[in-house]
């Protein structure tokens, strides 16, 4: 099969499941041939994922680690789109502001926990911030350069068309950006999913974060450290193929090729 | 009835006076215009040919108000051209187009000051006059070179300019849509009676559609002479007329006879 033939229907599906249960027969035959105690077994972890289902905690835990991405990634998009617009439209503000963003946006949300305990405490707002931060950059940057790089004949069309800066913004420049707009965000999703797992193993007694870092301490429970992890990479997934969805809308679709 | 003998008897629309124009970057300063002339009447079609790089786009850009000349002054209707202005609208080759709006959507794109249901009938007509019927709520994507081309027109001519500034409008087409993009184009102005300013590299499609042609020299460029057109529409582009017409344009730009 060349590279470039398109696969089947059920190809799409069963050579990416045959991969998945090739890594989980790798790791299985791994935890038995090293005969080690301490690490789970794929069906260990199937039990784990059980025992926290029955109980009821995973799904408490998921709904809270969800929340807080949800808040901390909108407070982002609320700030980053409409900062991002303006450094983008007015390349002059761009020049004086942007050399700060880029000594801001290097230093991983983890340095920002000891800063954000202290401005709020432990409790549902620390993680947030976290996740607000790891998220707000990426958006940032992918709208000052979504503005930049609008084709300048577009403005131009808009500005012939008597358009007023602000109507050229909304009407032009944003919709032009959109696409590019979109991958920024995307990647801010997943930077800020990262990020809970670190933000929720302080300041908070509940979520995914929280899950893996109390099954080590109360009891070396790696069933239950492994199970969440599981988890995280499954719900991972399904917010990056959820995202993926928006480029389908046909005002954005000219900005993806397709597969891309 | 000649279309030349209506045009004798209108006002000016556009005149242009002395019109230079230098760029400067890095400190050299490069110019382009040196000192254009010349008048436009109201309801003519004037094509714009020279050599490529002549500065032709920049002369129908300064007519456009998106450039200033460094000299001299446009005035259209008796009023200097201070900035880009719905009255007049700029066609450029189909990458005009927004893609993130349907084939409605881009005709409407102008027409924000009027009522909805205005803009609804304005649109529909517009798109039947470019023979667009069907792809209402098609992509530019989805349009092919030629339909793309004729949007754009569409969305230009909906905000009912009294000028259209083309600038190589149909040079990314294939030669066969290109012709009929021509025939499309002066169905249309006579529909609308629009002042058409159209810059062009090919003299054939000048000589076919234009009231006048005006012949740019090299850079830094001004009209070397304006040839007017006088052979009725639809033209014999075989009669001795027109290729007397033709190879004069040829002989002006020196190019006659050399092939």
């Amino acid at each position: 099969m060349s590279a470039l033939a398109q696969p089947r229907k059920w190809e799409q599906y069963f050579w990416p499941l045959v991969a998945a249960a090739a890594l989980l027969v790798l790791w299985n035959y791994s935890v038995v041939w090293t005969k080690t105690k301490v690490f789970p077994s794929p069906l260990a972890v199937e039990r784990g994922i059980a025992e926290l289902a029955h109980k009821g905690v995973i799904w408490a835990y998921i709904g809270d680690s969800l929340r807080r991405v949800v808040l901390g990634f909108c407070a982002a998009a609320v700030v980053g789109i409409p900062l991002g617009l303006t450094l983008g439209w007015y390349p002059r503000v761009n020049q004086v502001v942007n050399p700060t963003l880029q000594i801001l946006r290097p230093i991983s949300p983890i340095a920002w926990i000891p800063v954000a305990i202290l401005m709020f405490g432990v409790g549902e707002l620390t993680p947030v911030f976290l996740i607000f931060l790891s998220a707000v950059f990426p958006i940032v940057l992918s709208c000052v350069s979504g503005v930049a790089n609008v084709p300048a004949i577009y403005r131009r069309a808009g500005r012939n068309f008597g358009l007023t800066a602000p109507q050229l913004l909304a009407r032009v420049v944003f919709p032009a950006a959109l696409p590019q707009i979109l991958v920024g965000l995307r990647i801010a999703l997943g930077i800020a999913w990262l990020v809970m797992v670190a933000a929720e193993m302080i300041a908070v007694d509940s979520g995914l974060g929280y899950l893996v870092i109390d099954s080590r301490n109360s009891g070396k429970r790696y069933d239950l450290v492994v199970a969440a992890m599981v988890t995280i990479g499954l719900i991972g997934l399904a917010l990056d193929l959820g995202f993926r969805r928006l480029r389908e809308f046909r005002s954005v679709r000219w900005g993806f090729r397709d597969g891309a | 009835m000649l279309p030349g003998t209506v045009m004798k008897q209108v006002e000016t629309k556009l005149s242009a006076q002395h019109i230079f124009m230098t760029f400067t970057r890095d400190g050299k300063s490069t110019p382009v215009l040196n000192d254009v002339n010349f008048d436009v009447a109201r309801g003519e079609f004037l094509c714009i040919v020279g050599p490529s790089g002549c500065g032709k786009s920049t002369l129908l850009s300064a007519i456009g108000g998106f450039l200033t000349p460094t000299g001299g002054e446009i005035r259209i209707d008796g009023e200097a051209v201070r900035g880009p202005d719905p009255r007049r609208i700029f066609v450029f080759q189909e990458r005009g187009v927004f893609p993130w709006l349907t084939v409605e959507g881009n005709i409407g794109f102008g027409l924000f000051k009027l009522s909805k249901a205005e803009r609804v009938s304005r649109v529909a007509h517009y798109i039947r006059m470019v023979g667009l019927v069907g792809f209402e709520k098609a992509y530019p994507a989805e349009l092919s070179g030629g339909m793309k081309q004729r949007l754009e027109v569409a969305r230009a001519l909906a905000v009912n300019p009294d000028m259209l500034l083309l600038d190589e409008p149909f040079g990314a087409l294939d030669s066969i849509t290109r012709l009929i993009m021509r025939g499309e184009l002066l169905r249309i102005w006579r529909e609308e009676r629009n002042t058409v300013i159209f810059v062009t590299h090919d003299i054939d499609e000048a000589v076919q559609l234009a009231d006048r042609v005006a012949v740019m020299s090299g850079r830094p460029a001004n009209i070397r002479k304006i040839v007017e057109i006088d052979i009725p529409h639809p033209r014999d582009i075989s009669s001795p007329r027109y290729l007397e017409l033709r190879n004069g344009i040829l002989e002006q730009l020196g190019l006659a006879h050399q092939i």
